[in-house]
């Protein structure tokens, strides 16, 4: 049976198409509708639930050195109230999860991981875990409202003081306020837009929901669902567990060099992805210029033979035309290479562009 | 919900439109509510053959690709090129974007009134 998250009544309240999702019941979208959604989040702001996401804390002397062993990214040089993205690898390279690291203090870290990966990846930490350190699934005991899109800091400011917003990407402010209730508060997000991720208790989560949609208002705040949480990524060219990455791609296929780093020390799945040796394959991005959507799992064609896969697509709302990723041979990943994949017997053109489609200005 | 009662319905959420020796057809008011916004059409070519029950069109929204089924067999005579640049005139007005006509009309399925289809849809809910 699905689970609910405590803002499930909420959503309900607001007209949510409620559908189940990594376990829960979430929405996929409001009344809205979709484009509506993500155009609200790229112009305005948007309100998601992103409270099945896993959460994780690790704690204790030899915490830093249990993530710099499990996990791609070093975090030797982190500072208190920092984030920090990375993979986390099996022993040949393949794909655990991705996830980020929040650097409560330099004994402390709370790692928030995919929601239908939680289990497994809360197995794997405690399989690796070695010397002074305990783990702790808080999941359960934590809600998560995403804010995002550029009016996400005004709204924000109307409830929080001005110290209490952190100021960088990817920083966070451990103990904040937000409308008076406790929230840790991270410039994150999943949407290629400026945002927060508040994480709160269940209890305060849908008094604060409530809160920031009446506050909202007048800077044109939305609930949005899962429908346009997936657009905004797929737009903003981010990488989805179980589509750009798993077990069978390793993370330079899916471009996420920046946060392996080869040079550290050992660390699980190093060795798997040395021993692969040079690239055969790699994540590109694809700009349909034929008729038609190409989704996940369309084979894809140049010089006559299929040359590789895609792994998600959609059409993009706010640049108005269809884009798709997809995994493909190394010889055909340089952009303007054209190509063609299969859609319900038919083919449709495309062309390899760098990714991400869309960046904020 | 909006079901005009000159109009017949298929079980598949067409509506269609009798003139004569052609029918129009397009998509209900239930059907691109539940599909949401559409974003592309892909049509048949005036002259092909299509057959009841059979699928000729499809429609996507962002979220997923759906069959249209053809109502009647006969052959296209004619179709709504507009759409193919506003798709979302269907979500618009759905009893006048019609998707394409059919001429040559040999056979038909079982075909609800108004009343059957709004019946048929609460049942669907």
């Amino acid at each position: 049976m699905e689970l609910k998250t405590p803002l499930y009544d909420c959503h309900v309240a607001c007209g949510g198409k409620i559908v189940p999702f990594a376990g829960y019941l979430l929405p996929v979208q409001y009344g809205t509708g979709v484009i509506e959604e993500h155009m609200a989040v790229r112009t305005k702001a948007g309100l998601f639930d992103v409270s099945h996401m896993g959460e994780v804390i690790y704690k204790g002397k030899d915490a830093l050195a249990n993530l710099n062993h499990l996990l791609t990214n070093d975090f030797t040089n982190m500072y208190d109230g920092q984030v920090r993205y990375s993979v986390m690898c099996y022993e040949d390279g393949g794909v655990v999860d991705d996830l980020i690291v929040y650097r409560i203090t330099a004994e402390s870290y709370l790692i928030v991981v995919n929601a239908s990966n939680r289990h497994k990846d809360v197995a794997w930490m405690q399989e690796h875990l070695f010397g002074e350190c305990t783990i702790e699934d808080i999941s359960d005991h934590v809600a998560q409202l995403a804010l995002q899109g550029p009016n996400a800091k005004a709204i924000l400011e109307k409830l929080t003081s001005a110290e209490e917003i952190p100021a960088k990407y990817y920083s966070f402010v451990r103990q904040g306020k937000v409308g008076g209730f406790d929230c840790l508060i991270s410039q994150t997000g999943y949407t290629g837009e400026h945002g927060y991720e508040l994480y709160l208790s269940n209890e305060n989560a849908p008094k604060l929901w409530n809160l920031l949609l009446e506050t909202g208002k007048p800077e044109g705040l939305i609930p949005c669902g899962l429908g346009a949480r997936d657009t905004l990524r797929l737009e903003a060219g981010m990488p989805l567990y179980g589509h750009e990455m798993d077990e069978t791609i390793n993370p330079l296929e899916t471009g996420l060099g920046f946060g392996v780093k080869m040079g550290k020390e050992a660390f699980i799945g190093k060795k798997g992805i040395e021993a692969k040796g040079a690239l055969t394959r790699k994540r590109v991005g694809l700009k349909v210029t034929g008729r038609g959507i190409i989704r996940e799992h369309a084979d894809v064609y140049a010089d006559g033979k299929k040359v590789g896969q895609t792994t998600s697509g959609t059409h993009c709302p706010y640049l108005g035309h269809p884009v798709a990723m997809a995994l493909l041979d190394i010889a055909y990943t340089e952009p303007g290479t054209q190509v063609e994949a299969e859609v319900r017997g038919r083919r449709i053109a495309a062309e390899v562009v760098k990714l991400p489609f869309y960046k904020r200005a | 919900m909006n079901t005009p009662k000159e109009l017949l319905y298929s079980k598949s959420h067409e509506w269609i439109s009798f003139d004569g020796d052609t029918a129009k057809v397009g998509l209900t008011d239930f059907a691109q509510n539940a599909l949401g916004g559409l974003v592309f059409v892909n049509l048949p070519e005036v002259g092909d053959e299509v057959e009841k029950g059979k699928t000729c069109a499809d429609v996507e929204s962002v979220k997923a690709v759906s069959d249209v089924y053809c109502p009647v067999s006969g052959e296209i005579v004619a179709i709504n090129e507009e759409l193919l640049d506003q798709p979302e005139l269907i979500n618009q007005s759905p009893y006048e974007a019609w998707l394409f006509e059919v001429g040559s009309i040999s056979d038909k399925e079982e075909l609800l009134d108004a009343a059957a289809y709004e019946a048929f849809c609460a049942e669907e809910e």
